[in-house]
């Protein structure tokens, strides 16, 4: 039904998708596999048609295609169901469903009854007990993921693509889908599946794709393979770990967490008691894959969630109140948080000012900020940091990524914080300042701080860390030394649950 | 390299030709303009607009907006003439408070402190947003105004307190160099000290600034309270100058403020602008509106101008902004 010949997607300084050739066939399920970054969804946006822009060529029904948007890719029958929910919360089900293909009459008046019966039967088909009529705020995550797989199944699209429809419904509502899938299957539709549960991938798929660092690495028959030895073409390769030293067996504990708990108001709880501790020097890796609530680890220590949270944090023996991110950074915790653009980083400010942020109080002279000082204090870090720019008075959003995540860690640094947060420091980089990045946290790990890295990739977590922290769903499952991790444990530990 | 440093000189550098520009067109037309006497003039006239929109222009970088400043300095007008007139009386416990100039005017500031306080808290603690915040403390001010007043002017003082709005200081009118005193300590506060930093910081990017420590909730409830403390100086000089609280005084007032600020080339997403751009922009309106006084243009007309130029002014700007 679809076929591609050597799709390749760059990115600036990263390439995500290299010379990739899929075939996915009617009547069959076929199951995208790869780790986190391995480049699937980035795959599955071009297929549906919301990234237009990539070399090869795309073949569906054997009608070569270029799809300029998602309007277009459906209306070639292509479908897609996104893993984050794309509804609008203050519109019933019916209008979510029909949003862009409503019913009418020639004078534009809606068809509300044509449309809420349709409404109704998809919804049946889909088991879902709820009036179309509710509004898409009042549904449960699970009730409302159902609402998406509606919407897709009105179009009556050739080519589905569920990009982890079942990350957020309960298992019964998975049986309910599964039935759906083997419907459609019947029907001859094509249905690509894209899920981090490899158990549901054996109960549902034909067929398998493998994706690594962007290329198809094999593709087969689902039943001729093992869970095992999937999970060993998802990792594949072989990694050199970086020259590490062991953890001092005499380090004072810096960090102590007790009993972390995250559950927002009408939300499913985020994190279940959370407990671990990291000594100075020592770098603890903490991996995942997408929703298993590293973020939200860190960003709860850090004292950006007290509202939904408890437990308790230690730091250098002494118990810390942590009531907003103010208190963290007195304790001497710091966060380097993931998306560097919306939470590191005041991008139209000069890279000192963003470099002085935190410790405005260093850079004044008699109650007056001091444009002297401020300039030497950043001078100071662009040196030792090794970053790239111009001078200090550059405005930060002209850098590349590499160099503001430098910055980020520069304004931190200035404080002397004995523990360090960072919440993947090389997402979006490119290799060389990844590889600088990896040297300055072991320089200052070695300077006796604790660090805490969360990264969704795995190679860097088996790199650079000391100890690793494997996390799903909210739990630790597994916590494992470096000299003992493998590619294989770490990922176990990760997909581990049910 | 510092291309957007560049930018920046240069969106300074075309409010200023615009000034320049409409003085050279409305000196060539009236003779009358460009005189001492009518330059002082524009000066005085933009004066109280110039007290509102240094706050406004703060509140505005934090990405925030303060729509009350009109009936806050109608109010504080009110205040500071009442108890100068007639103090506090309490028949019931035979007690009366009378009040020298300095204490009124004291009085009638920490009453726009308060107002402002207020709006402070309501938008950080109860997460109101600022438009409708500031929407409703348009109202209650301006209906404090009219139950504190009776809805009657509270006229006729003594000349040491008239000599805030109409005397005159080493050859510049007094409200002037109260003008001018605000604008030189908004400035260091925007440039020199923490505060001014931390509100740069806010508007840029408020995630940033609150995981970089900053307590949001303060800094932005401490420039509501200034804007609202600025609001009252300007009721203060308004009273004084017409010798007279009008209960309506300071209507609409929050308008001109604004255009004073967007012309000046302050970002009302935050985090972009200077002190210095909003003197211009009243500076721009003030001259605006004596120009069109002078060749006689009738008053509808001046509206619609105004309206023009601020549309022009913000178009602009986002085509400049475009460019980075």
């Amino acid at each position: 039904m679809l076929v591609t010949k050597n799709i390749t997607k760059k990115f600036p300084g990263v390439i995500a998708l290299e010379n990739v050739n899929l075939k996915i066939d009617a009547g069959k399920v076929t199951a995208i596999i790869g780790e986190n970054g391995a480049g699937k969804s980035t795959l599955m946006k071009i297929l549906s048609g919301v990234y237009p822009d990539y070399e090869g060529e795309i073949i569906f029904k054997d009608q070569p295609v270029n799809f300029a948007g998602t309007a277009d890719a459906q209306k070639a029958g292509i479908a897609i169901i996104h893993q984050e929910l794309n509804l609008i919360p203050y519109l019933t089900i019916t209008e979510n469903i029909f949003l862009g293909r409503e019913l009418g009459n020639a004078f534009g008046i809606l068809d509300k009854k044509a449309m809420h019966a349709k409404a109704k039967t998809l919804l049946d088909t889909l088991h879902v007990d709820v009036n179309p009529d509710t509004l898409v705020a009042d549904l449960k995550v699970g009730q409302q993921q159902m609402v998406e797989i509606a919407k897709a199944l009105l179009l009556d699209a050739d080519l589905i693509i569920m990009d982890e429809p079942t990350s957020a419904i309960t298992e019964a509502e998975v049986e309910t889908l599964f039935k759906v899938i083997e419907k459609l299957r019947s029907e001859n539709k094509a249905i690509v599946y894209i899920s981090h549960k490899l158990n549901e991938l054996f109960k549902i798929a034909d067929n398998y794709v493998v994706l690594r660092d962007g290329k198809t690495i094999e593709t087969g028959l689902m039943q001729s393979m093992t869970h095992d030895e999937l999970i060993k073409k998802m990792v594949g390769r072989a990694i050199v770990p970086m020259q590490k030293e062991l953890a001092d067996a005499n380090a004072k504990e810096l960090l102590r967490i007790e009993n972390i708990c995250l559950k927002q108001k009408n939300k499913a709880s985020k994190l279940h008691n959370i407990s671990f501790n990291v000594n100075g020097g020592e770098i603890v890796g903490v991996f995942g894959l997408m929703g298993a609530g590293r973020t939200e680890l860190l960003e709860t220590i850090f004292g950006v969630h007290p509202a939904a949270s408890s437990g308790s944090v230690t730091v250098n023996n002494k118990n810390i109140t942590i009531k907003k991110p103010a208190d963290a950074i007195r304790a001497g915790i710091v966060l380097l948080p993931e998306d560097r653009k919306k939470d590191g980083l005041v991008l139209g400010m000069e890279v000192k000012k963003n470099i002085s942020l935190p410790c405005l109080h260093e850079v004044e002279k008699m109650g007056l900020l001091n444009d002297k000082k401020e300039s030497t204090l950043a001078k100071k870090h662009i040196q030792q940091l090794g970053i790239k720019t111009p001078s200090e008075n550059q405005v930060t959003k002209n850098l590349s990524g590499g160099n503001q995540q430098k910055i980020v860690l520069a304004k931190w640094l200035e404080r002397n914080p004995k523990v360090l947060l960072l919440d993947e420091p090389t997402r979006g980089i490119d290799v060389n300042a990844k590889n600088e990045m990896y040297k300055l946290m072991q320089e200052l790990a070695g300077k006796g701080m604790a660090i805490v890295m969360v990264s969704s990739e795995l190679t860097e977590i088996l790199t650079v860390s000391n100890r690793i922290i494997v996390m799903a769903e909210g739990k630790i499952t597994a916590i494992i030394p470096a000299g003992e991790a493998t590619e294989d444990n770490v990922l176990k530990a990760a997909i581990s649950i049910n | 390299m510092s291309f957007s440093l560049n930018n920046n000189h240069f969106s300074k550098l075309q409010s200023l030709i615009a000034l320049f520009m409409l003085c050279v067109v409305f000196a060539v037309l009236s003779d009358k303009f460009f005189t001492i006497a009518n330059g002082l003039n524009v000066m005085r006239q933009i004066s109280v607009n110039i007290c509102i929109a240094v706050g406004m222009t703060l509140i505005i970088l934090t990405a925030g907006i303060d729509l009350s400043v009109g009936s806050v300095l109608a109010l504080c007008g009110a205040v500071t003439a009442g108890l100068l007139k007639n103090g506090i009386a309490l028949p019931s416990l035979n007690l009366f408070i009378g009040f020298t100039i300095l204490g009124a005017i004291l009085a009638g500031i920490v009453v726009g402190s308060l107002l402002g306080f207020f709006n402070g808290l309501v938008i950080t603690k109860f997460k109101v947003p600022p438009f409708v915040a500031t929407l409703a403390m348009l109202t209650i001010a301006r209906g404090l105004t009219m139950l504190y007043s009776n809805g009657f002017p509270i006229s006729s003082f003594n000349s040491a307190f008239t000599f805030i709005g109409g005397g005159w200081l080493l050859g510049l009118p007094v409200p002037v160099w109260i003008a001018a005193l605000i604008v030189i300590t908004a400035i260091i506060v925007t440039k020199k000290i923490k505060l001014g930093r931390y509100i740069f910081a806010i508007g840029g990017n408020e995630n940033a600034a609150r995981l970089s420590g900053i307590n949001i909730n303060r800094v932005k409830i401490m420039v509501y309270t200034i804007a609202g403390a600025l609001a009252a100086v300007g009721g203060i000089i308004v009273t004084a100058r017409l010798d007279s609280a009008q209960p309506n005084a300071g209507t609409s007032y929050e308008l001109d403020a604004i255009a004073a600020v967007v012309i000046g080339g302050t970002s009302l997403s935050g985090g972009r602008g200077s002190i210095w751009g909003t003197v211009l922009g009243a500076l721009i309106i003030g001259v605006l509106n004596n120009g069109l006084v002078l060749l006689d243009v009738s008053p509808f007309w001046q509206q619609v101008v105004k309206g023009g130029v601020i549309l022009l002014a913000v178009i602009i700007d986002k085509m400049n902004s475009k460019n980075e």
